[in-house]
């Protein structure tokens, strides 16, 4: 499953360690595993991260759905959308690269799995973006949300009569708006090409 | 007229040729040239006795004999000539003025100034201009390196490092100090060990240089200048990361500059180094570094701090930011700190803070002030080394200039090839042939180095004035040759060009979506990799220094807010700017409003008699032309303070109120079978502007909502936005909500009826009220106005 050849077994034996360590020694990782993770609980979208790891979209299968517990396939699986892409990479290969992590984002996004990001959806994104502050209300992230669903649907559908409906953002319209944000290269974690030594694996 | 007044006022001097102005060519621009010009060249000539010795930078240099102006026994002089007295700043003054009216002619002239860089054309000014003052028969002032470091250096720094992009800068930083250290210490030992030998090699005049003056001189010209690089990558456009990556450079390069050019002046009389020297050179250069970074960044701590205080006078904020700023540089160099990086460290640590902290009206005024200043600077620099070409005292020798120009691109290219490769090994982004051909063509040298190798003694070098010419055949080489070529390159190598691109609330909500998820897979890995300690950073930021140093309500907005802020009050400026209504410059030309995202609320029972359309028409135009009708100007401009502007100091209750008014707005909906759009930031008000102007109008008759008033006949029409409080006083605001609530409990009868009667009355209660706005000074009331939504939240 894991495509690239360049993922040194240096770092999956890492990645392993890591693995054995979350779930203290058990073969499953299930969501309170990663829930204990002391420095994620600062993390202002920390349940829908943890959500993409156990979302049956991103494991490459067709079928929707949640799992309840993952093995350490799934889990490199997960990891390997931020593996950065190789340097001489042709244009088409890049267009794919860039695809897959803008489908992941969709994907923590589209909570309810219908392959639409709906206008409750990404409100819901927006508050959580801003839930670690607390004066702000819900008011506010309504506004936000409200005035970026009109700007997609602006830049995406353009005309629309003022009986329409717009129904929420699809993939495609996702990948639109987004194509300015260089996602191919800032999605990206280090760690797959740094030295393993540096990885607190364990500790 | 003017040509003659010239005339007379050159042949008081005598001994001095009288220039004839007549013979000028008749176009207008070239007579205020020539005008200028002539100025200058007689003011340079006369003898100030006085002054000579005093000033600096004295002008003049030339011993004339003088002295027309003092009389004895005559009746009193009605009219009389004293110009020893201003001289000093009336000839600073005509050099700016000279240099400006430069500025201006380039780009009057249709064609030049997309084929030439404005760098080149200003030193062949400065070449004419001196050449010019040399005829006369004068010396011709030098760029003195004491007006460069103090007066003109600072304000270039200062504007780009104000307005330096953080985020790129510190995404390639490990890139910007590898090029800027390595980078610079090898050139400077390739250039000058190489130098070295050529020197050995020649023999007869050449073998006195020594090695320790060869590296003095190879350190100075391998800085890549930070001036000359702005001024020809500003006009090329190339995309940020190289523009990043040159210009950081030339930034931090200043400080492995400083070390090794006191390194080896101070050993170059003492004829050797040893280890321990070096080893010194070393603890010094991190102290250099470091320390002007941390003079720089306690300054702008102060600053931003001060600026949490200036909401009563705000007229002095740009104050504050200048001269922290310039205190921030003038302390380094007490300390022969690096003067550069603390003006850096300073501009980019207190913007975030001071950003916040001030009015709308200081940012722009700061913006443009440091634009000026750094514009004059710049202009006034290209043409001084002009003229200092002319006047320098040069000695040609052909060996050392080539083999210097030679050996200067060649350790050029190799560094930086040299470099990516390793570099690339950690980049993520790599580099590619094409990036390091511009970044390597880029190295321009400039003006510092030229200052630089002014500063050295004679004593000390007796061959500086050789090094004098070849510094400045460089110097003319990479800016000439290399600035100019440098765009059809970038073209026809298509290096990829700066996008245009405004930013979107997507892009926003997204990247601050991708900081918090790839911290959040980082902690999961456990690897404490480069997000993680930004993500600690900011929350440090947010929970500490934020509220230090940023007053009021402000230091806890998030940072996503205070985005869409800006962009709202950019979209209204725009709105404003463009006249508003049928002319939109970036309106999308979409009918969607929120109605089409909104989902669609089940039918209601509707208990009330349904308003006729008609009804409802009259009623919305009663509304309209009313709120129309009423502006009244309440106080006049005054120098010292700006009238309150309400959403910037009353900024909770606004929102307090804004919210209040929202829930009434959607209240009054009910009523109304046809559907008034909610009101909606400027995005949404900008799409149906561009569909419907009608529906506009309509709308804005809801009065609950602040609307922003342009005065579009005023003065200064695009930044002069007045804030109509529709509610400012309780009387129709309690009234229009008893109403309300009257209207909703009895859900019966005739609401139209007393709709009518309401805002009828209303309509009385909202003329005399005092409406609050922010005046300038008034020609009278306008035909035409732009009602807008406030551009900020509920």
């Amino acid at each position: 499953k894991l495509r690239s050849p360049r993922v040194s077994i240096e770092q999956i034996k890492n990645l392993h360690n890591r693995f054995t360590y979350l779930t203290q020694d058990e073969d499953t990782l299930r969501r309170e595993h990663l829930e204990n993770i002391s420095n994620l609980a600062l993390n202002p979208i920390r349940r829908q991260i943890i959500e993409a790891f156990f979302d049956k979209r991103n494991m490459g299968e067709k079928e929707k759905g949640c799992l309840q517990e993952i093995g350490f396939e799934e889990f490199v699986t997960v990891l390997s959308f931020f593996r950065p892409p190789k340097p001489r990479t042709a244009d088409e290969e890049m267009k794919n690269v860039k695809k897959e992590k803008l489908r992941f984002l969709f994907n923590m996004h589209d909570t309810d799995k219908d392959g639409i990001i709906t206008l409750d959806e990404y409100r819901r994104v927006v508050e959580e973006l801003l839930s670690s502050y607390e004066t702000i209300g819900a008011e506010t992230a309504k506004a936000i949300s409200d005035a970026a669903m009109l700007e997609v649907a602006s830049v995406t559908v353009g005309q629309m009569g003022p009986d329409e409906f717009y129904e929420g953002i699809t993939f495609e319209q996702f990948m639109q708006i987004l194509k300015d944000v260089e996602i191919e290269t800032k999605m990206n974690i280090h760690f797959w090409n740094l030295d393993t030594r540096t990885m607190q694996c364990g500790k | 007229f003017i040509c003659r007044y010239v005339h007379t006022y050159l042949s008081i001097f005598p001994g001095l040729p009288c220039l004839h102005l007549e013979s000028a060519l008749l176009k207008p621009g070239s007579n205020m040239f020539i005008l200028v010009l002539g100025l200058l060249v007689g003011t340079s000539s006369p003898d100030m006795g006085t002054n000579h010795g005093k000033s600096p930078d004295s002008h003049n240099h030339g011993p004339q004999n003088q002295g027309n102006h003092t009389q004895s026994k005559k009746p009193f002089p009605v009219l009389s000539l004293g110009y020893d007295h201003v001289r000093l700043p009336f000839e600073i003054s005509l050099w700016v003025l000279l240099a400006s009216l430069m500025k201006l002619g380039f780009h009057l002239i249709p064609r030049l100034s997309s084929i030439v860089p404005e760098s080149c054309l200003l030193i062949v000014v400065g070449l004419l201009v001196g050449g010019l003052i040399k005829l006369v028969g004068e010396i011709p002032p030098v760029l003195e390196s004491k007006i460069f470091f103090l007066y003109l250096l600072p304000p270039i720094i200062l504007d780009a490092g104000y307005f330096l992009p953080i985020r790129q800068f510190t995404e390639n930083l490990g890139t910007i100090l590898m090029f800027a250290v390595v980078g610079t210490l090898w050139n400077a030992f390739f250039v000058g060990g190489l130098l070295y030998g050529v020197c050995q090699l020649e023999g007869h005049r050449l073998v006195t240089v020594d090695l320790l003056s060869c590296l003095l001189f190879g350190s100075i010209i391998s800085a890549v200048d930070p001036v000359a690089v702005l001024a020809v990558f500003e006009e090329i456009h190339i995309n940020e990361l190289l523009h990043i990556l040159v210009f950081g450079e030339s930034l931090l390069n200043d400080a492995v500059t400083v070390v090794l050019y006191h390194l080896f002046e101070e050993y170059s009389s003492v004829g050797s180094i040893t280890v321990m020297d070096v080893f010194l050179g070393i603890v010094c250069f991190l102290v250099v570094s470091l320390g002007g970074i941390v003079v720089g960044a306690i300054y702008g701590i102060l600053a931003a701090f001060t600026s949490r205080f200036t909401s009563h006078t705000r007229v002095i904020e740009p104050l504050f930011v200048f001269v922290y700023s310039y205190m921030a540089y003038l302390s380094a160099e007490v300390f022969h700190l690096s003067g550069i990086m603390a003006l850096i460290a300073c501009g980019a640590v207190m913007r975030p803070y001071v950003e916040a902290n001030i009015s709308h009206k200081s940012h722009t005024t700061i913006k443009y002030f440091l634009k000026m200043w750094s514009s004059v600077s710049d202009t006034l620099i290209f043409i001084f080394l002009g003229v200092s070409t002319v006047a320098g005292p040069h000695e040609w020798n052909w060996t050392f200039v080539m083999a210097t120009l030679i050996f200067c691109l060649v350790a050029r290219v190799l560094g930086v090839v040299g470099l990516t490769f390793v570099i690339n090994k950690f980049r993520i982004i790599k580099l590619t042939s094409k990036d390091q051909f511009i970044i390597a063509y880029g190295g321009l040298r400039g003006a510092i180095a030229f200052s630089l190798v002014y500063l050295l003694k004679t004593e000390h070098f007796p061959m500086r004035n050789m090094f004098l010419t070849a510094i400045i055949t460089v110097i003319f080489f990479t800016v000439f040759v290399q600035g100019m070529t440098i765009r059809p390159l970038v073209d026809l190598l298509a290096v990829k060009k700066k996008q245009e691109t405004k930013r979107s609330i997507n892009e926003e909500i997204h990247t601050q979506f991708l900081d918090h998820l790839l911290t959040g897979i980082e902690d999961i890995c456990g690897h404490y990799g480069h997000h993680h300690w930004k993500d600690k950073l900011n929350r440090f930021n947010k929970k500490y220094v934020k509220k230090c140093l940023i007053a009021g309500e402000r230091s806890k907005e998030p940072q996503l807010i205070a985005f869409y802020h800006k962009m709202e009050m950019k979209q209204a400026i725009e709105l404003v700017e463009s006249g508003g209504g049928a002319k939109l410059p970036s309106a999308l030309p979409s009918t969607v409003s929120m109605q089409n995202i909104q989902p669609k609320k089940p039918p209601q029972d509707r208990a009330l008699p349904q308003l006729s359309k008609a009804r409802e028409e009259e009623i919305r135009k009663i509304l309209r032309t009313n709120l129309q009708r009423t502006r009244q100007r309440l106080r006049s401009y005054n120098r010292h303070t700006l009238v309150a502007d309400p959403y910037e100091d009353g900024w909770n209750e606004l929102l307090i109120k804004r919210k209040k008014m929202m829930e009434l707005e959607k209240k009054m909906n009910n009523y109304l079978t046809v559907p008034a759009p909610p009101p909606d930031s400027p995005t949404i008000a900008r799409a149906r502007l561009a569909s419907d102007p009608q529906a506009w109008g309509l709308k804005s008759v809801t009065e609950s909502i602040p609307t922003i008033k342009v005065d579009l006949a005023s003065p200064q029409s695009p930044e002069s936005v007045n804030v109509v409080d529709e509610f400012g006083k309780k009387g129709s605001q309690s009234k229009a909500s008893k109403e309300e609530e009257g209207g909703l409990t009895m859900k019966v009868p005739s609401p139209t009826k007393q709709r009518k009667d309401k805002t009828a009355d209303e309509d009385n209660d909202k003329e005399p009220q005092q409406r609050l706005m922010r005046c300038l000074s008034d020609p009278g009331p306008t035909a035409e106005e732009e009602d807008e939504d406030e551009a900020f939240l509920p």
